[in-house]
Protein backbone atom coordinates (compact mmCIF):
# COMPACT_ATOMS: atom_id res chain seq x y z
CA UNK A 1 0.00 0.00 0.00
CA UNK A 2 1.33 3.68 -1.07
CA UNK A 3 0.10 4.78 2.64
CA UNK A 4 2.46 7.95 3.24
CA UNK A 5 -0.09 10.33 2.11
CA UNK A 6 -1.32 13.34 4.70
CA UNK A 7 -4.27 11.34 6.35
CA UNK A 8 -2.17 8.60 7.52
CA UNK A 9 0.42 10.81 8.92
CA UNK A 10 -2.08 13.09 10.48
CA UNK A 11 -4.55 10.48 11.71
CA UNK A 12 -2.25 9.71 15.24
CA UNK A 13 -2.87 10.45 18.26
CA UNK A 14 -5.51 13.51 19.09
CA UNK A 15 -6.21 13.94 15.63
CA UNK A 16 -7.22 10.20 14.90
CA UNK A 17 -10.20 9.95 13.17
CA UNK A 18 -12.65 7.84 15.45
CA UNK A 19 -16.11 7.88 13.64
CA UNK A 20 -17.09 9.54 10.49
CA UNK A 21 -19.46 11.59 10.61
CA UNK A 22 -18.76 13.60 13.90
CA UNK A 23 -22.39 14.09 15.04
CA UNK A 24 -21.95 12.29 18.58
CA UNK A 25 -21.32 15.51 20.38
CA UNK A 26 -23.81 17.74 18.93
CA UNK A 27 -26.45 15.14 18.98
CA UNK A 28 -25.18 14.59 22.82
CA UNK A 29 -25.71 17.82 23.45
CA UNK A 30 -28.87 18.57 21.03
CA UNK A 31 -30.88 16.22 23.40
CA UNK A 32 -30.36 17.88 26.08
CA UNK A 33 -30.80 21.56 25.10
CA UNK A 34 -34.68 19.85 23.33
CA UNK A 35 -35.18 18.18 26.50
CA UNK A 36 -35.18 21.29 28.36
CA UNK A 37 -37.18 23.17 26.33
CA UNK A 38 -39.85 20.19 26.00
CA UNK A 39 -39.97 19.84 29.71
CA UNK A 40 -40.32 23.62 30.43
CA UNK A 41 -42.88 23.56 27.79
CA UNK A 42 -44.57 20.85 29.69
CA UNK A 43 -44.19 22.66 32.83
CA UNK A 44 -45.69 25.44 31.30
CA UNK A 45 -48.85 23.99 29.69
CA UNK A 46 -49.53 22.48 32.70
CA UNK A 47 -49.54 25.56 35.03
CA UNK A 48 -51.58 27.65 32.57
CA UNK A 49 -53.98 24.97 32.03
CA UNK A 50 -54.94 24.73 36.04
CA UNK A 51 -55.11 28.19 35.84
CA UNK A 52 -56.84 28.83 32.81
CA UNK A 53 -59.81 31.33 33.51
CA UNK A 54 -62.72 29.07 32.69
CA UNK A 55 -63.24 24.80 32.68
CA UNK A 56 -63.78 23.27 29.50
CA UNK A 57 -63.48 23.92 25.70
CA UNK A 58 -62.99 27.56 26.73
CA UNK A 59 -60.54 27.79 29.02
CA UNK A 60 -58.38 25.12 26.88
CA UNK A 61 -58.69 26.69 23.27
CA UNK A 62 -58.01 29.77 25.27
CA UNK A 63 -54.33 28.62 25.85
CA UNK A 64 -53.92 28.51 22.37
CA UNK A 65 -55.49 31.82 21.15
CA UNK A 66 -52.11 33.60 21.99
CA UNK A 67 -49.80 33.86 19.48
CA UNK A 68 -47.10 33.22 22.08
CA UNK A 69 -47.81 30.12 23.28
CA UNK A 70 -48.55 28.95 19.52
CA UNK A 71 -45.06 29.90 18.61
CA UNK A 72 -44.06 28.41 22.60
CA UNK A 73 -45.59 24.94 21.28
CA UNK A 74 -44.13 24.83 17.88
CA UNK A 75 -40.74 25.76 19.77
CA UNK A 76 -41.82 22.64 21.43
CA UNK A 77 -42.90 20.67 18.77
CA UNK A 78 -39.92 20.88 16.89
CA UNK A 79 -37.88 20.56 19.64
CA UNK A 80 -39.68 17.22 20.21
CA UNK A 81 -39.48 16.18 16.23
CA UNK A 82 -35.40 16.40 16.73
CA UNK A 83 -35.01 15.21 20.01
CA UNK A 84 -36.79 12.39 18.50
CA UNK A 85 -34.78 11.90 15.42
CA UNK A 86 -32.15 11.57 18.09
CA UNK A 87 -33.42 9.19 20.00
CA UNK A 88 -35.10 6.99 17.41
CA UNK A 89 -32.15 6.88 15.11
CA UNK A 90 -30.39 5.55 18.41
CA UNK A 91 -32.54 2.63 18.62
CA UNK A 92 -32.23 1.73 14.85
CA UNK A 93 -28.22 1.90 15.21
CA UNK A 94 -28.01 -0.14 18.15
CA UNK A 95 -30.51 -2.84 16.95
CA UNK A 96 -30.62 -2.68 13.17
CA UNK A 97 -27.39 -3.72 11.66
CA UNK A 98 -28.44 -4.75 7.92
CA UNK A 99 -27.76 -1.00 6.12
CA UNK A 100 -30.60 -0.91 3.94
CA UNK A 101 -33.48 -1.76 6.73
CA UNK A 102 -31.96 0.51 9.22
CA UNK A 103 -32.03 3.28 6.32
CA UNK A 104 -35.72 2.42 5.26
CA UNK A 105 -36.65 2.60 9.24
CA UNK A 106 -35.11 6.02 9.47
CA UNK A 107 -36.40 7.05 6.64
CA UNK A 108 -39.83 6.32 7.86
CA UNK A 109 -38.59 7.96 11.43
CA UNK A 110 -38.46 11.19 9.25
CA UNK A 111 -41.27 11.11 7.17
CA UNK A 112 -43.45 10.20 10.25
CA UNK A 113 -41.80 13.05 12.41
CA UNK A 114 -41.88 15.12 9.53
CA UNK A 115 -45.45 14.95 9.07
CA UNK A 116 -46.39 15.15 12.78
CA UNK A 117 -45.00 18.71 12.79
CA UNK A 118 -46.65 20.11 9.35
CA UNK A 119 -50.38 18.35 10.92
CA UNK A 120 -49.43 20.31 13.91
CA UNK A 121 -48.90 23.75 12.28
CA UNK A 122 -52.16 23.01 10.51
CA UNK A 123 -53.67 22.78 13.76
CA UNK A 124 -52.24 25.45 16.23
CA UNK A 125 -53.16 27.87 13.27
CA UNK A 126 -56.69 26.96 12.87
CA UNK A 127 -57.48 27.98 16.24
CA UNK B 1 -2.47 -9.21 7.32
CA UNK B 2 -0.60 -8.61 10.74
CA UNK B 3 -0.30 -11.12 12.76
CA UNK B 4 -1.80 -9.33 15.38
CA UNK B 5 -5.35 -9.64 13.73
CA UNK B 6 -5.12 -13.26 12.97
CA UNK B 7 -5.42 -13.76 17.24
CA UNK B 8 -8.11 -15.32 18.10
CA UNK B 9 -9.94 -12.80 20.66
CA UNK B 10 -13.10 -13.30 22.97
CA UNK B 11 -15.79 -11.46 21.72
CA UNK B 12 -18.36 -9.86 24.35
CA UNK B 13 -21.37 -8.94 21.87
CA UNK B 14 -24.27 -7.69 22.58
CA UNK B 15 -26.67 -10.25 25.04
CA UNK B 16 -29.17 -11.99 22.65
CA UNK B 17 -33.06 -11.51 22.71
CA UNK B 18 -33.77 -15.32 23.83
CA UNK B 19 -31.03 -14.16 26.90
CA UNK B 20 -32.95 -11.60 27.98
CA UNK B 21 -35.54 -13.60 30.29
CA UNK B 22 -32.65 -15.14 32.01
CA UNK B 23 -30.13 -11.69 32.45
CA UNK B 24 -31.03 -10.05 35.89
CA UNK B 25 -31.02 -6.61 35.45
CA UNK B 26 -29.99 -3.99 38.23
CA UNK B 27 -32.70 -1.30 39.09
CA UNK B 28 -30.85 1.42 36.95
CA UNK B 29 -30.80 -0.80 33.90
CA UNK B 30 -34.49 -1.49 34.25
CA UNK B 31 -35.14 2.09 34.96
CA UNK B 32 -32.73 2.82 31.62
CA UNK B 33 -34.42 0.53 29.12
CA UNK B 34 -37.69 1.56 30.45
CA UNK B 35 -36.49 5.42 29.41
CA UNK B 36 -35.82 3.83 25.82
CA UNK B 37 -39.20 1.75 25.55
CA UNK B 38 -41.48 4.88 27.10
CA UNK B 39 -39.32 7.26 24.29
CA UNK B 40 -39.95 4.76 21.54
CA UNK B 41 -43.93 4.54 22.78
CA UNK B 42 -44.28 8.21 22.62
CA UNK B 43 -42.76 8.19 19.08
CA UNK B 44 -45.26 5.90 18.01
CA UNK B 45 -48.51 7.43 19.11
CA UNK B 46 -47.62 10.90 18.42
CA UNK B 47 -50.09 10.83 15.99
CA UNK B 48 -52.56 10.11 18.19
CA UNK B 49 -51.78 12.24 20.65
CA UNK B 50 -51.79 15.46 18.16
CA UNK B 51 -55.34 14.02 17.14
CA UNK B 52 -56.68 14.23 20.75
CA UNK B 53 -55.07 17.94 20.42
CA UNK B 54 -56.58 18.68 16.90
CA UNK B 55 -60.07 18.04 18.41
CA UNK B 56 -59.49 19.28 21.81
CA UNK B 57 -58.71 22.77 19.89
CA UNK B 58 -60.59 23.17 16.95
CA UNK B 59 -64.45 23.13 18.17
CA UNK B 60 -66.97 23.19 21.13
CA UNK B 61 -67.98 20.26 19.57
CA UNK B 62 -65.10 18.31 18.83
CA UNK B 63 -63.59 19.08 22.56
CA UNK B 64 -67.47 17.62 23.02
CA UNK B 65 -66.28 14.34 20.88
CA UNK B 66 -62.99 14.22 22.32
CA UNK B 67 -64.46 14.18 25.96
CA UNK B 68 -67.03 11.16 24.94
CA UNK B 69 -63.93 9.52 23.21
CA UNK B 70 -61.77 9.63 26.66
CA UNK B 71 -64.61 7.42 28.16
CA UNK B 72 -63.93 4.33 26.53
CA UNK B 73 -61.72 2.19 29.22
CA UNK B 74 -59.08 1.65 26.39
CA UNK B 75 -58.69 4.88 25.62
CA UNK B 76 -58.15 5.75 29.30
CA UNK B 77 -55.91 2.98 29.71
CA UNK B 78 -53.99 4.57 26.64
CA UNK B 79 -53.61 8.04 28.34
CA UNK B 80 -52.42 6.04 31.91
CA UNK B 81 -49.90 4.74 29.52
CA UNK B 82 -48.89 8.21 28.22
CA UNK B 83 -48.93 9.37 31.30
CA UNK B 84 -46.50 7.41 32.76
CA UNK B 85 -44.32 7.41 29.70
CA UNK B 86 -43.71 11.00 29.80
CA UNK B 87 -43.41 10.74 33.52
CA UNK B 88 -40.83 7.94 33.56
CA UNK B 89 -39.37 9.50 30.92
CA UNK B 90 -38.76 13.16 32.10
CA UNK B 91 -37.47 11.76 35.17
CA UNK B 92 -34.78 9.25 33.91
CA UNK B 93 -33.91 12.53 31.34
CA UNK B 94 -33.23 14.77 34.88
CA UNK B 95 -31.27 12.16 35.97
CA UNK B 96 -28.94 12.05 32.87
CA UNK B 97 -28.68 15.87 33.07
CA UNK B 98 -27.43 15.54 36.83
CA UNK B 99 -25.19 12.48 36.02
CA UNK B 100 -23.72 15.09 33.27
CA UNK B 101 -22.38 17.25 36.07
CA UNK B 102 -20.87 14.37 37.79
CA UNK B 103 -23.10 14.18 40.35
CA UNK B 104 -24.27 10.48 41.78
CA UNK B 105 -21.95 8.32 39.66
CA UNK B 106 -21.15 5.76 42.32
CA UNK B 107 -22.13 2.33 42.26
CA UNK B 108 -24.64 2.60 45.53
CA UNK B 109 -25.85 6.17 44.10
CA UNK B 110 -26.88 4.82 40.75
CA UNK B 111 -28.55 1.29 42.10
CA UNK B 112 -30.76 4.55 44.25
CA UNK B 113 -31.22 6.59 40.99
CA UNK B 114 -32.71 3.51 38.95
CA UNK B 115 -35.00 2.87 42.11
CA UNK B 116 -35.87 6.37 42.54
CA UNK B 117 -36.25 7.00 38.99
CA UNK B 118 -38.65 3.89 39.10
CA UNK B 119 -40.77 4.56 41.80
CA UNK B 120 -40.95 8.68 41.36
CA UNK B 121 -42.38 7.89 37.75
CA UNK B 122 -44.74 5.45 38.89
CA UNK B 123 -45.86 7.76 42.19
CA UNK B 124 -46.44 10.68 39.95
CA UNK B 125 -48.46 8.20 37.67
CA UNK B 126 -50.92 7.10 39.81
CA UNK B 127 -51.62 11.10 40.28
CA UNK B 128 -52.24 11.15 36.50
CA UNK B 129 -54.04 7.31 36.50
CA UNK B 130 -56.45 9.06 39.37
CA UNK B 131 -57.37 11.96 37.47
CA UNK B 132 -57.52 10.14 34.23
CA UNK B 133 -60.12 7.41 35.75
CA UNK B 134 -62.32 10.47 37.51
CA UNK B 135 -61.32 10.10 41.33
CA UNK B 136 -60.71 13.41 41.46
Amino acid sequence: MSGTSDSVQNNIGPKRLVVGAHYGLRDWLAQRVTATVIGTYAVVLFISALLAPEPGYGGWAGLFAATWMKVFTLLALLALIYHAWVGVRDIWMDYVKPVGVRLALQIFTILWLVGCGVWAVEILWRV
Amino acid sequence: MSELAKKSRPQFRNIHVTQLVHYRLPAAGVMSILHRISGAGMFLTLPIVLLFFDWSITSELSYARLMEVFDFTIVKLLLCGLAWAFLHHLLAGIRHLVSDMHIGLAKEQSAAWGKGVLIGGVALSVLAWLKIFGVF
